[in-house]
């Protein structure tokens, strides 16, 4: 295909990303330079029988019209970055300096509302992906096993939770576990404590919400997984088997080394949708024990004064998080293409 | 006569239907769970005293004089007006669907033909473009999209869902194009078609399986979003998760949740339709990417 007719095709998808995609970026660099304006202030003098005072009101014309020619606020450097709900360098100073030890740093750290997003967003990132994995392929190896006529429906209950919408998927968790709702109150009965509630403790926040996010993605590993065993050849099985491995043995040295590139293929997806986990923090209303970065920027920007500056230095700074967490698995793809193209 | 093998083969197959079965159970249970408590007063559906009332309706009974009460339904419906929530969604996931599909099919087959490098380059700028977080370009448009007197309007959240969902809906038909022989194309132009007239009467033609495929994730996308539909449309453009999502506030402070709840069934049941129907496209398009890469 000759550059030209190549271009011709790619052009109408290449602008639509470079417009809402790549331009978005820039515009969120700018914004996080910049802070919004302050108000406006007049001091005058008032006079009266008993002496003079300083005044000072806000001048709201003022301040409406400066907001309104400049919507991008004043430039403040790396301000954006460096203030108390980013990153903090002050506070956490302070608090490393203030603190006796380690533990103590660490609470105090996550009293910043940054780095309370973030600790929530890794550790909600870290533990879903390996628990979505290991789970979708024992499933995957449980429903290959199933009789022919049960594969089908399996399939279709499977999916259901990774195809309904996660705000959706997970109001219907939380309006169970709610301390009226069937799996709160059973909880609540187990453990003969009717204070018991899983809203109030942030540890069994956390545990809710990364509960919600394996169920949500043990799908979409299980297709996959169920997918690649289709792949995996009879014959070796087969000759496996002759040679005495055990069903044990079988999944550990045939089964598992072809399923190798989808564990790859599956973390890459997964890396990317948690780290961007957002929903289940606004239907559980979680933000007291639990937030995340995506949720600290749609605050930001939903609030009824909208901090833009905010939001795109949070944004900047899940950027970057994003980048981190991919280039070892983007680097590895680069490395296997040009591998393959000498 | 069984042998030891045979045996612990047969507890094993009962170990591994159990787990599945459980699985199913966590699977489908919320979603049953919240269909039958929909049809429920709150009393019933948040039953603190029995459990069993939600499934028996004893509370509904007390309060609707019926074992089923459509109210939940009505109030979402009716009172807070969640059809027109639902004429939004429809137009917004059928336009994205359409011009995704569009710009995708073209870019994609470009992509599958050419075999310069850059074609590599602008598939990983894709891959790129799909790990942003949604909520950070959101932030990034609010701004211009205010200045410009755009924000709030439908057309502008079609545009960027299509735009958000072109690195994804690239690399699927992308791999889709690649399963098509280039001789089909080849031939058809040695005949004296042009590029685009191959493409058109030979190409797309067996390709509308890939293209089928791909649509329904593009309507997954569009009408699952969140992140952009809730920051950028205004309240009489809402769709309908963004639209839940508010009921959230005004419903709990009323003591009306069962609006939520039954906002809620509604906006679930064309999902179970859609894989109901399409279970084997989404089955392979899962896959598209994973087992032939």
């Amino acid at each position: 295909m000759p550059h030209r007719t190549f271009f011709w095709f790619i052009i109408p998808s290449l602008a639509a990303m470079i417009l809402f995609i790549a331009l978005p970026v820039i515009s969120v660099i700018t914004q996080s330079l910049h802070v919004e304006h302050e108000k406006v202030l007049i001091s005058s003098e008032n006079c009266g029988p008993f002496g003079c005072k300083q005044v000072t009101i806000v001048d709201v014309a003022a301040t409406t019209q400066l907001r309104a020619d400049q919507p991008l606020g004043q430039f403040s450097g790396f301000d954006n970055y460096t203030n108390r709900n980013h990153l903090a360098f002050d506070e956490v100073g302070l608090a490393w300096e203030g603190s006796e030890n380690i533990g103590i740093f660490i609470k105090k750290l996550l009293n910043l509302p940054f780095y309370k997003a973030l600790a929530f967003t890794l550790t909600y990132t870290f533990v879903v992906t390996p628990f979505v994995i290991v789970l979708g392929l024992a499933i995957a190896l449980g429903v290959n096993a199933l009789p022919k006529f049960a594969k089908g429906p399996t399939i279709f209950v499977s999916l259901l939770p990774m195809i309904v919408t996660p705000l959706i998927g997970s109001l219907i968790l939380f309006w169970m576990i709610d301390g009226e709702g069937i799996i709160g109150a059973s909880i609540q009965y187990l453990f003969n404590d009717p204070g018991l509630s899983l809203k109030a403790s942030p540890a069994l926040t956390w545990m809710m919400l990364i509960v919600y996010g394996i169920w949500h993605s043990a799908p979409f590993s299980f297709i996959v997984f169920y997918a690649g065993l289709q792949t995996v050849p009879a014959d070796t099985l087969e000759a496996a088997t002759i040679d005495g491995a055990n069903r044990w043995q079988r999944i550990r040295y045939v089964v598992v080394p072809y399923m190798k590139p989808l564990v790859v293929f599956i973390m890459l997806m997964q890396l990317m949708d948690n780290f961007r986990v957002l929903e289940p923090i606004v239907s559980f209303a979680s933000e007291a024990s639990a937030t995340s970065l995506s949720w600290i920027i749609y605050k930001d920007l939903t609030s009824d004064t909208q901090l833009f500056g905010s939001a795109a230095a949070t944004s900047m700074l899940t950027i970057i998080g994003v980048a981190i967490l991919l280039l070892p698995v983007l680097f590895r793809t680069w490395r296997d293409f040009s591998r393959t193209a000498h | 006569m069984t042998n030891p093998a045979q045996r612990r083969s047969t507890s094993l197959a009962i170990i591994s239907t159990g787990f599945v079965v459980l699985w199913l159970m966590v699977a489908a249970g919320p979603f049953l769970w919240t269909l039958w408590g929909s049809f429920k007063v709150q009393g019933d559906f948040f039953s603190k005293a029995d459990w069993t009332n939600a499934l028996y309706g004893v509370r509904t009974m007390v309060e609707t004089g019926d074992f089923f009460t459509t109210n939940g339904y009505y109030g979402a419906w009716v009172e807070h007006g969640f059809g027109e929530s639902v004429i939004n969604t429809t137009i917004v996931v059928v336009s994205t669907v359409i011009i995704s599909l569009t710009l995708g099919t073209l870019g994609g087959y470009a992509l599958a033909r050419s075999g310069f490098k850059y074609s590599f380059w602008i598939l990983m700028l894709a891959l790129v473009f799909r790990a942003m977080p949604h909520i950070t370009l959101v932030s990034g448009y609010l701004l211009p999209f205010f200045e410009w007197n755009i924000w709030g309007y439908l057309p502008t959240s079609i545009i960027v869902l299509v735009a958000i969902n072109q690195p994804f809906t690239l690399w699927m038909l992308h791999s889709f194009f690649l399963n098509i022989p280039k001789d089909m194309d080849e031939s058809a132009m040695v005949d004296g078609c042009t590029r685009f007239q191959a493409f058109w009467h030979v190409i797309i033609p067996v390709m509308w399986p890939g293209v089928i495929t791909t649509g329904l994730f593009s309507f997954l996308l569009a009408y699952n979003d969140f992140a952009v539909t809730a920051s950028l449309l205004s309240q009489d453009n809402q769709t309908m998760i963004p639209k839940i999502a508010s009921f959230l506030g005004t419903t709990q402070v009323e003591g009306n949740v069962m609006f939520a709840v039954a906002a809620v069934v509604s906006a679930m049941i064309p999902l179970f339709i859609l894989v109901m129907f399409f279970q084997r496209q989404i089955v392979s398009g899962l896959t598209a990417g994973a087992v032939k890469g």
